[in-house]
């Protein structure tokens, strides 16, 4: 059954203990805090920050108001980077975490390329730029824990239950329960239908594009945009071999032989 | 002759001036990739999580491999289509692409992050991913351009069972020869078919493949009349402007097919105003279309211009940027925006990228000068060369 997460923006406080909590059981060092132009700490999603909470300051009926988001990795129902990747090192679990095959073995079929980061609609996964042998690295939805019948660490340290963590289904019938029972929620979860659908999703009492959503999205998956191109390898590449078979022997029969060794010299000095 | 000639057995290489700066870029290339796998690619280049993809990508392999272009369209036109009178061409074309091809995939090893793993597409299969599709086309096209040279390899070195075995398999060569670079050329474009909400629509398309797969093709014939322009030059040997101004008709027609379906393309997607709204992208994509389209189209039109050595040498010359910046700007320009944070190439990223340039070139003229590549001078005064 695949699992997953909703973010009740409403909720959130800001209070990053989530960020703290998934440092501590994926074993992450810290970033030294520098000044940054938010208040956003640390400021990028990188190797070693999985997770991070988005400060936004929104002016709502004349009113300031934070808002917090965490983000991470959205855990694609059709994952782009999973789609991506030529020896097939990202996978979707059944649990519906996407993550490197997991096994220390087929983690390694990893060549580094980076095409996931470019196909990435979210552009979550980060590359270890400082390692000679790097790997890309992102929120693993605690695949580990999840495996033992635990919640991810972030949603357990979650005060204010601004996380839930369920089956991907029963959590989506109660992000609707409270987007039909409370007027003040925008009338979307963010997540249901966004590219072909996602693990993590958002509800929100201010419009997600406030938030730094990317919104009006595909509802397409973009593996099913490469895949419609795709397909049609095996079909050029018979077709158009047959064509190319024909003409050739077509026109040996009318050409005339030629040498082409007396045709061309190297250039060459005299010794 | 102002330069000394190096001679082991029956090889020789002319060592001019020039070549020893390539040389001497070659060898700090050298050291700058130990560099590079020593210390990994955060320490050497200035690739970021914005950006992970940079010069070598951008440059090295889609430029490398679109510029190579010429060997299949050659190939085609040549020994498919049988049109003999383009044949003093043809291998000049063939070596510079498979050249280009060696370059491509040895830029491609120092840019993956776990290089020791470049084998593992051959046999974990990653087959709904586009570069999976653009890996073996690119490895395999490579080995069956090395078997062709080896038929030239062996009109030198005498090898009476391998040059039989090749040239029987010559004609199964030929057309796999065509057909991989086919798929792989319009894969190029694919890969960015994933980066719907990334590239700037004024390039992302779903035809995008048929964009990059016909440039390659009418970038072929320029690409053969700019490089074959300039060995004709360095060796001091007469241009083959009657074979040049002839094939070139052929870039102009595909040229405006090009066009067309652009335009097309760009109003079904109903983005064509996106060209004409004054942003960087706008006027980056407009200089492409202008530059390296449009106006070569009608030097190439005008057979006063077309018909002499510097006209259609011109005209090739703006062809070949045109495509090198259709590709830089599908990498670099159009995703700009999206990604955020800024990008410009470290020094040991040119250093290397330079040096794999300059090998490129020694290396043809190492193979021009000792294997018969280029046509039989008929007149006498072929010794006179100035030499690159």
């Amino acid at each position: 059954m695949p699992k997953g997460v909703l973010v009740d923006v409403s909720r959130c406080i800001g209070c990053r203990s989530c960020q703290v909590a998934c440092k501590s059981w994926n074993d992450l060092p810290a970033t030294p805090t520098g000044f940054n132009n938010s208040w956003d700490n640390p400021p990028n999603l990188t190797a070693t920050n999985w997770t991070r909470v988005g400060y936004h300051l929104i002016e709502k009926e004349g009113q300031l108001k934070w808002r917090f988001v965490k983000t991470q990795c959205m855990h694609c129902n059709e994952p782009a980077c999973e789609s991506a990747c030529f020896t097939h090192s990202f996978v979707k679990t059944e649990e519906g975490a996407v993550i490197y095959k997991p096994t220390v073995l087929d983690q390694d079929y990893c060549v580094g390329c980076r095409y996931c980061m470019i196909a990435c609609p979210f552009s979550i996964p980060k590359f270890e730029w400082d390692k000679a042998f790097p790997f890309v690295r992102k929120c693993k939805f605690c695949y580990d824990r999840m495996k033992e019948g635990d919640k991810p660490a972030c949603v357990t340290t979650c005060p204010t239950n601004a996380l839930q963590f369920g089956d991907r289904e029963e959590i989506l019938a109660e992000a609707h329960k409270r987007l039909d029972s409370n007027p003040n929620y925008i009338k979307q979860v963010y997540g249901e239908k966004e590219y072909g659908g996602t693990s993590w999703m958002y509800i929100s009492d201010v419009p997600f594009e406030d938030l730094g959503f990317k919104t009006n999205v595909s509802e397409k998956s973009i593996p099913s945009y490469t895949w419609n191109i795709l397909k049609w390898t095996p079909w050029i590449f018979v077709g158009w071999g047959a064509i190319l078979t024909a003409l050739y022997t077509y026109n040996k029969r009318r050409a005339e032989v030629h040498h082409e060794e007396e045709m061309y010299a190297p250039v060459q000095d005299e010794e | 002759m102002n330069y000394k000639i190096w001679r082991f057995g029956k090889w020789q290489f002319r060592l001019t001036s020039t070549r020893y700066v390539l040389m001497a870029l070659v060898a700090i290339m050298v050291v700058a990739a130990v560099f590079r796998f020593v210390l990994g690619l955060g320490a050497v280049t200035n690739l970021s999580d914005e950006w992970p993809w940079g010069l070598w990508i951008g440059f090295d392999l889609l430029c490398g491999i679109a510029l190579a272009g010429g060997g299949f369209s050659t190939a085609l036109i040549v020994h498919v289509l049988h049109k003999e009178k383009y044949a003093p061409i043809a291998r000049a074309a063939l070596v510079t692409s498979m050249l280009g091809y060696i370059i491509a995939l040895v830029s491609l090893l120092f840019d993956v992050g776990r290089w020791h793993n470049c084998w593992r597409p051959f046999f974990f299969w990653g087959y709904h991913s586009v570069l999976f599709e653009v890996f073996w086309c690119i490895a395999l096209y490579t080995l069956v351009q090395v078997l062709e040279f080896g038929d030239i390899f062996f009109e030198r070195v005498k090898s009476r069972p391998l040059k039989g075995i090749l040239e029987k398999a010559m004609p199964f060569l030929l057309i796999f020869g065509i057909i991989l670079p086919t798929l792989h050329q319009s894969s190029l474009g694919s890969l960015f078919v994933v980066a719907v909400d990334k590239l700037n629509p004024l390039w992302w398309s779903m035809i995008i493949p048929f964009f990059f797969v016909w440039s390659a093709f009418f970038l072929g014939p320029a690409m053969v009349t700019f490089e074959g322009s300039l060995a004709a030059r360095a060796y001091g040997r007469q241009p083959e402007t009657e074979v040049y101004q002839s094939l070139v008709k052929v870039t102009m027609w595909m040229m405006i097919a090009y066009l067309i379906v652009k335009i097309i393309d760009l109003n079904y997607r109903g983005v064509f105003s996106l060209a004409f709204n004054g942003s960087f992208e706008s006027n980056m994509f407009l200089l492409e279309m202008i530059g390296g389209i449009i106006i070569p189209i009608i030097m190439y039109a005008i057979p006063s211009i077309r018909k002499t050595q510097a006209g259609v040498a011109a005209a090739s010359f703006l062809v070949v940027a045109g495509v090198v910046f259709n590709r830089i700007n599908v990498n670099f320009t159009g995703m700009a925006k999206a990604v955020g944070g800024s990008y410009f190439p470290s020094i040991l990223e040119w250093l290397i990228t330079l040096g794999f340039w300059s090998l490129l070139v020694l290396a043809y003229c190492f193979i021009a000068e000792n294997l018969a590549i280029l046509p039989k001078e008929e007149h006498a005064g072929a010794k006179k060369s100035i030499a690159g």
